[in-house]
């Protein structure tokens, strides 16, 4: 599957099937900091993430110090 | 995964209140947060003109979106930076909100309007491009409300940017700030009331809220704010969160219910702190309030390059 992560913007070949909790594991990201997007859809960390998929690891993380 | 509440298959599972939700009930989750937030510290009064000041990322939007669900009057303000594509991006997505809504926003362009843009103003004043932004913001948001008659100022902080400012207040002991950090301050000589309804929600739920509710907001990060403080002070929180859910939230809201009220301002210290700038008339502790002295200085150095261009040619 393809997986989108930004900032900054970058593409991962990943095989599936995979969860999302292992997948963000494998790419060391805290669960608290992202969310996982499938092929346009929120899904939580049970889904099963397949290699036909697209997906984007969207960071949550944002704001300066006002 | 299912929905806690209905059983429906899970879009988002919340750890620290130990539920998943499906889309629907997601969004009424955030709603029902939001009013619980309003409710308990007083923020908003039915009928009150609100003004939700709109940076085109996801908390601002959020909070914009929930209060007109809730029925709320809410008017946007959005700020115009001056921090090239970021700042065309991000009034975009302002816009193209308020549109889909028909919803008020109303827009002031700190190149246009005061002749300074944050990147240049902040190398002029000497000052971190985020202190540079964060005192613009606050002084146009603080006068678009007061002079446009708003009953209430809200922000999209939430509870990990709250979490994060408590812990760098507490990490180096700045009781003075410790003592204004409360979810909603009351308006006081020639402040308007100020008021943080998504302090109940985190950052994840409300990049889920904008996700879920197809609202378009800018994800990529401002570029002035890489190695900003605060960001390195969320990483961490989340580092502990992960292992404990629930630590942010026991942090801000142990600290509101045990401590908050032991750094309070006496009503001595609020007033000192009120004199009147005399450039724009806004509450000041010197002749000139912090933001006019910016302003000052970022639009000497602009003055000053125009001048040098002029001399060169």
């Amino acid at each position: 599957m393809i997986v989108h992560l930004r900032n900054p913007s970058r593409e991962l070949e990943v095989g599936g099937p995979i969860s999302v909790i292992k997948l963000l594991n494998r790419l060391d990201l805290n669960r608290e900091s992202v969310l996982v997007v499938r092929n346009g859809t929120l899904v939580p960390g049970d889904a099963m993430l397949d290699d036909v998929d697209v997906i984007e690891v969207r960071p949550v993380i944002s704001g300066g110090s006002s | 995964m299912k929905c806690t509440v209905c059983r429906e298959p899970a879009a988002i599972d919340l750890r620290r209140h130990n539920s998943n939700f499906c889309p629907e009930h997601f969004l009424k989750f955030c709603r029902d947060q939001v009013s619980k937030a309003i409710a308990d510290f007083d923020m908003i009064t039915p009928g009150d003109r609100v003004l939700v000041a709109v940076s085109g990322g996801k908390d601002s939007l959020a909070v914009w979106d929930v209060l007109l669900q809730l029925g709320y009057d809410a008017t946007g303000l959005y700020i115009g930076l001056g921090i090239g594509d970021y700042s065309h991006e991000s009034a975009r997505f302002a816009r193209d909100y308020a549109a889909s809504r028909g919803a008020t926003l109303i827009e002031v362009d700190l190149p246009d309007d005061y002749g300074y843009d944050i990147p240049n103003g902040a190398r002029a004043a000497k000052r971190a491009p985020c202190s540079a932004c964060g005192l613009s913001k606050r002084h146009v948001f603080d006068s678009v409300a007061v002079d446009g008659g708003f009953d209430v100022l809200v922000t999209g902080h939430n509870l990990d940017d709250e979490a994060a400012v408590l812990f760098g207040n507490v990490m180096h002991w700045h009781t003075e700030y410790l003592g204004r950090q409360m979810p909603v301050l009351p308006a006081r000589g020639g402040f308007p009331k100020k008021a943080k309804p998504l302090v109940r929600l985190g950052e994840r739920e409300m990049a889920a809220y904008c996700i879920i509710a197809g609202i378009d907001y800018i994800v990529d990060e401002c570029p002035m704010s890489a190695g900003n403080k605060h960001l390195g002070y969320k990483s961490a929180l989340n580092d502990i969160e992960v292992n404990s859910p629930g630590a942010k939230a026991d942090f801000y809201f142990g600290f509101l219910r045990k401590a908050a009220a032991k750094f309070a301002e006496t009503p001595e210290e609020t007033d000192a702190a009120l004199g009147t700038c005399e450039r724009c008339g806004s509450p000041a502790s010197s002749d000139l309030c912090a933001f006019c002295r910016l302003v000052e200085r970022a639009t000497a150095q602009s003055v000053e390059l125009t001048r040098r261009s002029a001399a060169t040619r």
